[in-house]
This record gives structure tokens, C-alpha cells and sequence, in this order.
């Protein structure tokens, strides 16, 4: 399969990126000053639902689109280009991931709702400030005819809007082990179960969850008792190729501002574009994104594919996409200048949700050292 | 082509590959003695490594793509993608290095008369002759328009007149395209693209001792050489338009040449990483290097399809040679005082030390990141002056 857009998939790209083009960070900055408490928009994410992107990768025989990691890959795209907040990425990549490998009781219960863009999920595996998953300490002890949940979650991302929760909880060994996680489907209004939703830089949400003996059934389980490991990190998997694609999004927003900005700005007499200093630099980030866009797209083609080597490319992408847009980000501000730290300007936004994004399921540092140890090092 | 179609194919490929590529040649290279460069005298390492040229030569497949008439295999892009990728899956090695197939003859295919296709292209992919290329001077370096080569027209003959350096193996070479002054009122609009034999009269080179020990390129001096002029490739004073598309694909090969095939991975080759903090830097590089082979495969695919941007190979280019500078480097640190050494058998010579020293031209040969991060910000990003 060759490494670019197919022309299917280049009209749905011709198709997302107007529709949220067309406000741009506009639609963010209403919902920030807004003091919007969910920090996106029910109207947007209907619309979704309506044009079948919430149901992207949910076959059609389940009513959903039955496209792929490039398909969502592409929305996610436009979404990072725009700022758009959208439960996009941890509903429909994320969160359908695990839904799809459910019971038909889960299933029946919420992948229809997903669908239709009513409800969404919230990905509840952090419980430390940096992403390790298998430290995984929250846990799940066998009770009646289910399970008690008992610890604490954090960085839930629109965890306090959402209406179901995927929990990886320890049902066996100690954390730091692969072994013994088990994941959970588990609805936000339940028992015992305490919300703190915080906003993060980027005016988004976030949520802490604190687990007090949250009763569940035993037909919450979702995939192996146990054996969660594999289904966890195909989840995290699609995420991290998902957030690469968004990181992707925002470095190359940030790039088009910042060379526009290169051309107009004029000091000594002429445009700094013209500048060998600024051109070089400009350049280079240039190399940096085309490069993480193809590491990008490869690790969507082989999630698609279903191949072994998916994981590498993964961390892969998520690595480069996070590199690259950082560096966008950070160029972006300097080379604007003073205006580059006014809220005025557009370019600040973009830095605030690139750090998000480079924390969301693991940064370039965990992303790297994954690759490595998958390498054998 | 269909699904079903690449699949025969593939197999045909396979089966052809399993019956025909010598055991020797599945072997990785283990130095420049391995390369198989052709030539008028050409010198194999074994016999099979000619075995395997005159094989691959007669089903056109040291050219894949190039036209059948031409000496080329007639493949579609997605045929030779397969075929590829079927020599890599081997370990095959390539039949044929030669900047014929890398350089002059894609030039050729675009600019040269069917007369000078016909001529030369089936030399070049047979490899019965060895090409360099004459374009720096010691006044003409990134600055490459203002070479000062003459090339007078004397009637039935061009008279050739100056110096090139940085000519790779001028010496060991058959024939030269090089860029030529025609017309000295002009800048760019004077200079045109001559080939010529080596073995012309007036023709001397003199190689140059590099860091790394070795004498890849040469000092080249033409005193009133005489060449016919049925020899121009494209319009005289048209010359900077072949080159330029010449350098392209000079960029894309340079670009390239880190690249080991199959798996990039840096640290899966390291026998001891060390401490942590060279790992770190490892695990690093290895995330760019997965990256850049992404970027090459989407490269290439796009270029097949004829979507790349025009200046693409000098982003290629730029970021393919800055990474295997660092992937020399990280190597260097990983092998500590054994890659230190120069000449012992157990350092294979110093293999690892004149890897690493050499690879520093690899950012200036083919024009410096510097050029190809300027051409990138004014050809690509549109940026003013």
C-alpha cells in the first residue's frame, strides 16, 4: 500500500477540514470564555454523529463507518489544525478500541450511543503524573457476583462529561507487572465513585476519579480477567497513533502561522522571512513534520493492517509527532516574537494543547524507551 | 496493477530470486571491496558477484523501472516496489552501484536525444561503463553556476579547458558528464552538459587523501580535450536544467545511503550500549531513524506517482545525511576505544572509525544542508529573498 492518501481518503480530508476550518480556534476561544464546564461543544460531537466520523471505526454491520486508523487519523488532523476540542480521539479511537473487543451486553449497552454521537468514553489508566501503564496499582477484588473498584485515577481526559469510563484495574500481582490488569467497563454515575474535574493548560478537562469500593458486575469485565494487557495496549496503541495524528495537526498549523508571520513581518527594512537565520529554521521544522507525518501515517497503515510491527511504528509516531510539533510550537512563539506571548494571538493556543497532547498516552521519552525495549535494549 | 496481478508477480519474483541470486550475494556487504561497480575493467570480489550482475542485467533488473528498449526491466512502479522488497526480504545485494543508474541516466531518459538513449542508457544498465561526474571546482563549490570549465566550439569539436574536483572515482572511471562553459557572458544560461571519455587525451586525474583515510575523489584536469558534438545532452547553454534535475536525483541517492535495509534500528545492532544515558540518546536516534524510513517509503511512493513536491529530495537529502552523521557518531560512542582503532584485522581495518569520518561528506557532497535547507525555505515555503 503506498505511504499516501487514497483519493477516498483525501475527500473525507477535503471534507473535515472546512467543516471545522471554518471556525477554527474561534470555536475553542468561545467555549474557553464561555467557562464552558464540559470544554467542548454536544452540538459538534452530534454532528459527528450524524456524519458517521463518531462511529469511524466501528464496522458497519454495528452501524459505524467501518473505515480505519487512517480515516480517524485524517479528522484528527483537522481537529489538531483547528484546536477543535472534541471527545473525538478518546470516544471513537480510544474508546471503541475496547468496546469492540466487549461482551454483547457492553457492546449492545454503549457502542450504539457512541455511534450516534450521545455518549462518550473516558480512558481511565493514569494514576501518577506520567503515563505508566503497567504500574497500575487501582484495584478490583472479587465481590459477590462482580468486583469492588478501590484507588485512584488521573488525567481521565473529559472524564467528568463522560457517561462511560474504561477503567484498567490490578485484579492480580503488583504493579509495575504486565500481568494481572484487568479493564472494566464502568458507568460515571455509580456509587462511590468521585469526580474532581480540573482544567488543564489548554482549557480543556480533565478528571481525578477516586474509586471507594465501586461495585461493578461481572459482565463489566471487558476482554480477559487478568489478561488485560493485550487489549489495554491495542487501546493505548490506537490512542497514541490517534494523538500523533492531532500532534501532527497542531505542529503544521503552527508551521503555516509562523511562515505566513515570516513573510509579513517586516523589521530592518524588509520581511524577516528573508532572513537566512529564521529561513533555516523554518526549513528544518519543515523536514521535522513531513517526517513525523509519514512515521504517523505508516503507524495508522499498520494498525489498519493489523501487523505485528504496529506497536514499534506506533511509538514511532508518537514519539516524532510529539518531537516535531513541540518543536513547531516552540519556534512558532519565538519567531513571532512579542505577539507570540499575547492570547491574541493564535500561536500561544497551539503550544498549550501540543504539551497536552505530548503527555496523552505517554511522551516521546516513554515512547522511545517502548521502541527500544521492543528492540531488545 | 490488481491485487491478484501483484501477487502472481510476487511469486514469479520469488521463485526467480530463490533459482538465481547467488549465495554469496545474500551475504551482507561487509566493505567497498563488495560493491560491484562495473566498468570497461570491471573488478568482482568472486565470481558470483558477476554471476549475479550478468543475471539481474539480462531480465533488466539493475534498472527496474527504465524502459525494456533501454536496457531496463519495464517495470510498473508497483512492480518494482516488489521486487524491492522481495531482494531486501533475501538480503540480496544490489547487483550494480553505478552513478550511471543513479544519476546520468535518469538525466538522460528526460533530456537526451533517443539516439543518446538508445546508446548509452543499455551500457549503463548492463554496467559496462563506468560514469563520474564533473560539476565542482575549486571556484565552483555551493556556488556550482560559477564553474569556469571552458568548452569551445571549434566546428566538428568542443575543446575542453580547466579543472573539476570532488570528481568520485575519476580516477577508476570510464566516462564523465560534466558541466562545461559554453557561453561566459552568462550566468546559469552558459553552461552545458557534456559527456566524454576518460581515456580522451588531456584527460588527468589526481586523487585526494581524505580523513577517513581513503581516496574517493579526485582532482580532474582537461587541456584541450577533444569531444564530438554529438556529445551535448539537451540544448547547449541548457545545461543548469539537466544538471539541476541530475542533482535531484543525486540527492534522493545520497539521502538514502544511511539507510541500512530492513530494520533501522541503531541500538538492535549495538553489542553494548552502556550506561543509560547513551542508551536514552540511542532509543532516540532510533525513533528518527524508524521515521526517516517512513519518510523515504512515502517519498519514493509519492515521487512513483508523481505527487512529490519538485524540492523535495533536498529535504531528503538534508535530513538523511544529518541522521547518519549522527547515527556515526552514536556508533563511535557505543564502540568506545575498540572503534578507535585504525589498522588492526580486529577493527577490520578501522571499518567503524573511517565509517564515521567519512559520513561528515555526506552533509556537503550533492550541495550542503545549508543549500538544501535555502532551497527548501524559498522552493517549498515560499519565504521572500
Amino acid at each position: 500500500m503506498p505511504l499516501y492518501l487514497t483519493d477516498d481518503q483525501i475527500m473525507l480530508k477535503d471534507m473535515v477540514g472546512p467543516m471545522l476550518g471554518e471556525e477554527g480556534p474561534r470555536h475553542l476561544r468561545r467555549l474557553r470564555d464561555g467557562h464552558d464546564a464540559a470544554g467542548w461543544s454536544r452540538e459538534l460531537w452530534a454532528r459527528f454523529g450524524e456524519m458517521g466520523l463518531a462511529g469511524v471505526l466501528v464496522p458497519e454491520t454495528a452501524g459505524g463507518s467501518g473505515l480505519g486508523h487512517v480515516e480517524a487519523g485524517i479528522v484528527l488532523e483537522a481537529i489538531g489544525r483547528n484546536l477543535t476540542p472534541s471527545p473525538f480521539l478518546a470516544t471513537a479511537v480510544a474508546g471503541v478500541t475496547v468496546l469492540a473487543a466487549a461482551d454483547d451486553a457492553v457492546r449492545g449497552r454503549w457502542l450504539p450511543d457512541v455511534v450516534t454521537g450521545s455518549a462518550t468514553i473516558g480512558i481511565a489508566v493514569d494514576e501518577g503524573a506520567k503515563h505508566r501503564p503497567a504500574a497500575i496499582a487501582l484495584r478490583a477484588e472479587r465481590s459477590g457476583n462482580g468486583f469492588r473498584l478501590t484507588g485512584s485515577k488521573t488525567f481521565v481526559v473529559q472524564g467528568g462529561t463522560a457517561d462511560l469510563l474504561i477503567v484498567a484495574a490490578r485484579t492480580a500481582g503488583a504493579a509495575g507487572e504486565e500481568a494481572g490488569i484487568t479493564l472494566f467497563a464502568v458507568p460515571r454515575a455509580s456509587e462511590g465513585l468521585d469526580v474532581e474535574s480540573v482544567r488543564l493548560a489548554d482549557s480543556g478537562m480533565a478528571a481525578r476519579l477516586a474509586f471507594d469500593g465501586v461495585a461493578v458486575d461481572a459482565d463489566a469485565v471487558i476482554g480477559e480477567v487478568d489478561g488485560g494487557w493485550g487489549l489495554l495496549s491495542r487501546m493505548l496503541d490506537a490512542g497514541r497513533a490517534g494523538a500523533a495524528a492531532e500532534l501532527v495537526g497542531v505542529g503544521g498549523a503552527a508551521l503555516d502561522l509562523t511562515v505566513d508571520y515570516l513573510k509579513t513581518r517586516r523589521q530592518f527594512g524588509r520581511e524577516i522571512g528573508t532572513f537566512q537565520a529564521l529561513q533555516f529554521r523554518a526549513a528544518h521544522l519543515y523536514s521535522e513534520l513531513e517526517i513525523a507525518r509519514a512515521a504517523t501515517l505508516k503507524a495508522q497503515q499498520m494498525l489498519d493492517a493489523e501487523h505485528a510491527d504496529a506497536p514499534k511504528w506506533v511509538a514511532v509516531a508518537k514519539a516524532k509527532a510529539g518531537q516535531a510539533a513541540t518543536l513547531a510550537v516552540q519556534e512558532g512563539v519565538q519567531m513571532h516574537g512579542g505577539i507570540g506571548m499575547t492570547d491574541e494571538y493564535d500561536i500561544g493556543l497551539y503550544m498549550k494543547r501540543d504539551r497536552v497532547l505530548q503527555e496523552w498516552f505517554g511522551d516521546a521519552a516513554f515512547q522511545a524507551d517502548r521502541l527500544a525495549v521492543m528492540n531488545g535494549f | 496493477m490488481a491485487v491478484v496481478d501483484e501477487d502472481v508477480f510476487r511469486a514469479e519474483v520469488r521463485d526467480w530470486l530463490e533459482a538465481n541470486c547467488p549465495a554469496e550475494m545474500r551475504a551482507p556487504v561487509r566493505g567497498d571491496e563488495d560493491l560491484c561497480w562495473g566498468g570497461r575493467n570491471p573488478t568482482f570480489s568472486c565470481p558470483e558477484q558477476k554471476v549475479w550482475l550478468d543475471r539481474m542485467a539480462a531480465k533488466g533488473w539493475t534498472v527496474p523501472d527504465w524502459p525494456v528498449a533501454y536496457g531496463g526491466g519495464g517495470l510498473t512502479p508497483a512492480e518494482t516496489k516488489i521486487l524491492r522488497a522481495e531482494m531486501k526480504a533475501i538480503g540480496a545485494r544490489s547487483p550494480l552501484y553505478s552513478f550511471g543508474i543513479s544519476m546520468l541516466g535518469p538525466a538522460l531518459l528526460e533530456y537526451g536525444s533517443e539516439a543518446q538513449k538508445l546508446h548509452y542508457l543499455p551500457q549503463i544498465a548492463r554496467g559496462e561503463i563506468r560514469w563520474c561526474q564533473g560539476y565542482s571546482e575549486p571556484g565552483a563549490g555551493s556556488d556550482l553556476a560559477s564553474l569556469q570549465t571552458r568548452a569551445d566550439d571549434r566546428g566538428d569539436h568542443w575543446l575542453v579547458n580547466g579543472q573539476k574536483v570532488w570528481t568520485s572515482y575519476a580516477d577508476k572511471a570510464d566516462w564523465i558528464f560534466c558541466l562545461v562553459r559554453t557561453d561566459a557572458t552568462e550566468k546559469q544560461k552558459g553552461i552545458t552538459f557534456l559527456l566524454f571519455d576518460m581515456a580522451s587525451p588531456g584527460v588527468t586525474t589526481k586523487p585526494i587523501l581524505l580523513i577517513s583515510g581513503s581516496s574517493p575523489f579526485c582532482e580532474t584536469f582537461f587541456d584541450d580535450v577533444r569531444v564530438p558534438k554529438d556529445q551535448v545532452v539537451g540544448a547547449v547553454n541548457r545545461g543548469w536544467d539537466v544538471a539541476k534535475y541530475l542533482l535531484g536525483h543525486e540527492r534522493e541517492m545520497i539521502s538514502g545511503m544511511g539507510l541500512a535495509a530492513g530494520d533501522p534500528s541503531l541500538g538492535r545492532t549495538l553489542t553494548d550500549i552502556g550506561d543509560p544515558g547513551l542508551r536514552a540518546l540511542v532509543a532516540a536516534f532510533d525513533v528518527d531513524a524508524y521515521a526517516f524510513q517512513a519518510m523515504s517509503e512515502r517519498f519514493i511512493d509519492e515521487l512513483k506517482a508523481g505527487q512529490a513536491h519538485p524540492a523535495q529530495p533536498s529535504m531528503m537529502k538534508y535530513a538523511g545525511t544529518e541522521l547518519n552523521k549522527q547515527r556515526s557518531e552514536l556508533a563511535m560512542a557505543a564502540g568506545g576505544s575498540d572503534a578507535l582503532e585504525w589498522d588492526s584485522a580486529r577493527s577490520n581495518t578501522g571499518a567503524a572509525a573511517r565509517t564515521w569520518l567519512r559520513s561528515k561528506g555526506n552533509s556537503i557532497e550533492g550541495g550542503t544542508s545549508e543549500i538544501q535547507l535555502g532551497i527548501v525555505a524559498k522552493r517549498i515555503l515560499a519565504l521572500p529573498g
